[in-house]
């Protein structure tokens, strides 16, 4: 969206408010992560996403070693324990849980769902993981590029990255997997197709946060110094560039999943006997009342892994820059107002705008310091003015 | 205004130039020969050097790609020595597979994308609207924490999941509705309703979460303009303040993205409509991907690109329209 206005964060991040204190970088840039990481610690919905997740990546990057202990691998056809009388229900409660099938079979071929599962969640992952990398790489280059470069670089990547914002990538990536030839590994497939098709959001912001760091005096001081534009870039920019990018990143994440999920429930994804939760959705609707686990099982990863991942990229965000998160009233506990429309639409009438001004940034918490505007200011990595993720710019709708 | 139209237009036309020949270029070169292809399998190679004479293969990439537009623009004629084959004015070729007009067959799929896509912003500028305002109004309460939560959930979420619990529930469990299947309004304006009311509810709710959290932050910001504390200085209602001034500031927003959310589903709500078989532009797209149906998959995306296109220029006008802040340059 072109037309959504941003004036509010230029406004909220006066250039000169930066001291440029290069001795103190450190110090700050230290504290800064630490205080980000107890601001992620102190929300309880920030623990137990990351907690999800990390079950979620142990399991997967353990699959064989589970696999082993269960005794199954993933390929292997059971005839015997689907009924083909039935069309090839599983025989047993729960679709065929047993001792030998933890959470049952596959109806239709006996194949063991619980590792077919495991072997999903790795592709899932693995892609989502690649391509957020892949995204995350071309979007810093070109909006670099562009931030930095002259005013004709500038207005042709500028447009090139507004179409590729603006261009439904689905429907492309589907284009795109139709001229593949067949031969070419799936899951790098996916990781390109997605990567090369959704680096727009990062590169957009990107540009912007280089066109307000350019104008701060320690970027300039370099210049003086006598240091090139690519080194500037990497030494002063990219670790003002961390915040950012980190938080769009972590809004990345679950995109890619959905993406990839969505391409392989499209049958243009993961092609079989590779496992994939997408996958196993687009031939689940047959058994809804046959075996509704195995309509289940995956859908309730597939929405579990998604929703973590949502809910840590916002406290991520929130962590790096409570200032925008305050304003818009994420997560604030202690300042809400009673219950009853009218009273709480007053309260929070005056309060972001009066956050926004003066006050130090409001915390998700009481009890954790509030990040003073100076301390947490200095340029390498810490949050402050400068460091203004997007509000705005949701990554591209997977789609519909 | 007319000048910026024609500005916007323009840009427009430039960015679908470099989308068709990028399009054009990956789908005519890239793959192994076209020509086999459009033939099918069971050719003889006489009959696949017939095909590539009357695609014009043989021609210079630059030669063929001029021709493509030519018929785009004016249609054009395919010889195929004994007869000629005449394509219509937005001409995108034949279908590899059904020999239809591309152009013809988009057409044709049209009114169920259409379809779906109309209710389905039906529902969400009801809900997803109605649930951001009243999360907005409802502060502090347990029905703000509750429609966060959801929201949250609702956000990022496959539309797939949310269909196929749908449908396991209201059509294989509890058995309210048969299993939807498309009718056309033209046959029978009843039964499209009812076969398409879970398509509906699906990306309705989806894109309703969406709709949910913009809202809610739009019309917090508005609320927290210094215009709105005066308001209140002035002793103007509450009431008054939410139904007359903020929600002047939290609508365009919706507004603008919905046109952009409308005109990007022109382009087939691939997933909806893969999932509840709904014969629209978007289930053409994988069906034409996994027949390997190049000309019908350019097409689509040609189509899409013009959908998106346009769907920014009418979200901008639409935005300044709402908007009298925003000027139109």
């Amino acid at each position: 969206m072109t037309t959504t206005p941003e004036p509010r964060l230029a406004a909220a991040s006066p250039p000169g408010s930066v001291p440029a204190g290069d001795a103190a970088a450190p110090a700050a840039a230290a504290s800064g992560a630490r205080q980000v990481w107890r601001r992620l610690r102190s929300r309880p919905s920030a623990v137990w996403s990351a907690a999800v997740l990390g079950l979620l990546v142990v399991l997967a990057l353990a699959a064989p070693l589970l696999a082993a202990l269960e005794g199954q691998d993933p390929d292997t056809y059971h005839d015997a324990l689907v009924d083909s009388a039935r069309g090839g229900v599983p025989i047993g409660p729960l679709g065929g849980v047993s001792g030998d099938h933890w959470l049952g079979v596959e109806p239709g071929t006996g194949r063991d769902l619980f590792v077919r599962l495991l072997y999903g969640a790795r592709v899932s992952l693995l892609v989502a993981v690649g391509a957020t990398v892949v995204q995350v790489v071309i979007g810093v280059l070109v909006g670099l590029a562009a931030g930095l470069g002259n005013r004709l670089v500038d207005s042709v990547l500028s447009r090139f990255t507004d179409v590729m914002i603006a261009l439904p990538m689905l429907v492309l990536a589907i284009a795109l997997t139709a001229v593949v030839p067949a031969g070419f590994p799936r899951p790098v497939l996916l990781v390109l197709v997605i990567g090369l098709l959704n680096w727009g959001g990062t590169s957009r912001i990107v540009r912007a946060q280089t066109l307000t760091l350019k104008q701060l005096d320690f970027v300039a001081a370099a210049r003086l110094g006598g240091s090139g534009r690519w080194r500037v870039a990497r030494r002063e920019l990219l670790p003002s560039l961390a915040a950012p990018v980190i938080t769009y990143a972590a809004i990345l994440l679950p995109s890619n999943i959905v993406i990839e999920a969505s391409l392989s429930f499209l049958g243009v994804g993961v092609k079989p006997p590779t496992p994939s939760w997408g996958q196993m959705l687009s031939t689940a609707q047959v058994w809804f009342r046959a075996d509704p686990m195995y309509v289940l099982l995956p859908a309730g990863l597939l929405f579990v892994t998604v929703f973590a991942f949502t809910v840590l990229g916002d406290a991520v965000r929130t962590a790096l820059d409570p200032r925008a998160a305050g304003r818009l009233g994420v997560g604030r506990r202690g300042k809400r107002g009673p219950r009853g429309p009218r009273k709480a639409v007053a309260a929070t009438g005056a309060a972001p705008e009066t956050t926004s001004a003066t006050a130090p940034a409001p915390d998700s918490t009481p009890g954790s310091v509030p990040a003073p505007v100076s301390g947490s200011a200095a340029p390498p990595p810490g949050p402050g003015p400068a460091s203004a993720p997007p509000h705005h710019d949701a990554p591209e709708d997977p789609a519909s | 205004m007319t000048r910026y139209l024609l500005k916007r237009l323009g840009g427009a036309a430039g960015v679908l130039l470099v989308l068709s020949v990028a399009v054009y270029a990956l789908f005519y070169l890239v793959p192994g020969d076209p020509a086999r292809l459009a033939c099918g399998d069971r050719c003889s190679t006489q009959q696949v050097e017939q095909v590539r004479e009357r695609l014009g293969l043989e021609d210079s990439v630059v030669a063929q790609y001029g021709e493509f537009l030519r018929g785009v623009v004016a249609g054009r004629d395919y010889s195929t020595g004994t007869a000629v084959l005449h394509c219509d004015a937005p001409c995108l070729g034949f279908s590899y597979k059904t020999d239809q007009q591309v152009t013809q067959l988009i057409l044709e799929r049209a009114p169920a994308t259409l379809s779906l896509a109309l209710g389905a912003m039906v529902l969400w500028l009801v809900i997803g609207v109605g649930t951001g305002l009243l999360s907005a109004l409802r502060r502090g309460g347990i029905t703000e924490r509750a429609l966060t939560v959801l929201t949250l959930a609702g956000t990022g979420t496959p539309v797939f999941i949310l269909g196929l619990l749908l449908l396991m529930l209201v059509c294989a469990y509890l058995r309210w509705l048969p299993f939807p299947s498309y009718v056309p309004f033209t046959d029978d304006p009843e039964q499209w309703a009812w076969n398409l009311l879970l398509p509906w509810l699906t990306l309705g709710l989806y894109e309703s979460a969406k709709y949910a959290r913009l809202t809610r932050g739009s019309t917090l910001e508005t609320l927290a303009e210094d215009h709105i504390r005066t308001f209140r200085a002035y002793g103007v209602g509450e009431r008054a303040v939410v139904a007359r001034h903020a929600l002047r500031g939290a609508v365009p927003p919706v507004i603008a993205l919905s046109a952009l959310d409308f005109g990007t589903m022109m382009g087939g709500a691939v997933l909806t409509e893969s999932l509840f078989g709904i014969p629209g532009v978007g289930k053409t797209l994988i069906d034409s991907v996994r027949q390997v149906d190049l000309p019908v998959v350019v097409g689509v995306v040609l189509v899409v690109g013009v959908a998106v296109v346009l769907a920014n220029v009418v979200a901008d006008l639409l935005y300044a329209a709402a908007d009298r802040r925003v000027a139109l340059l």
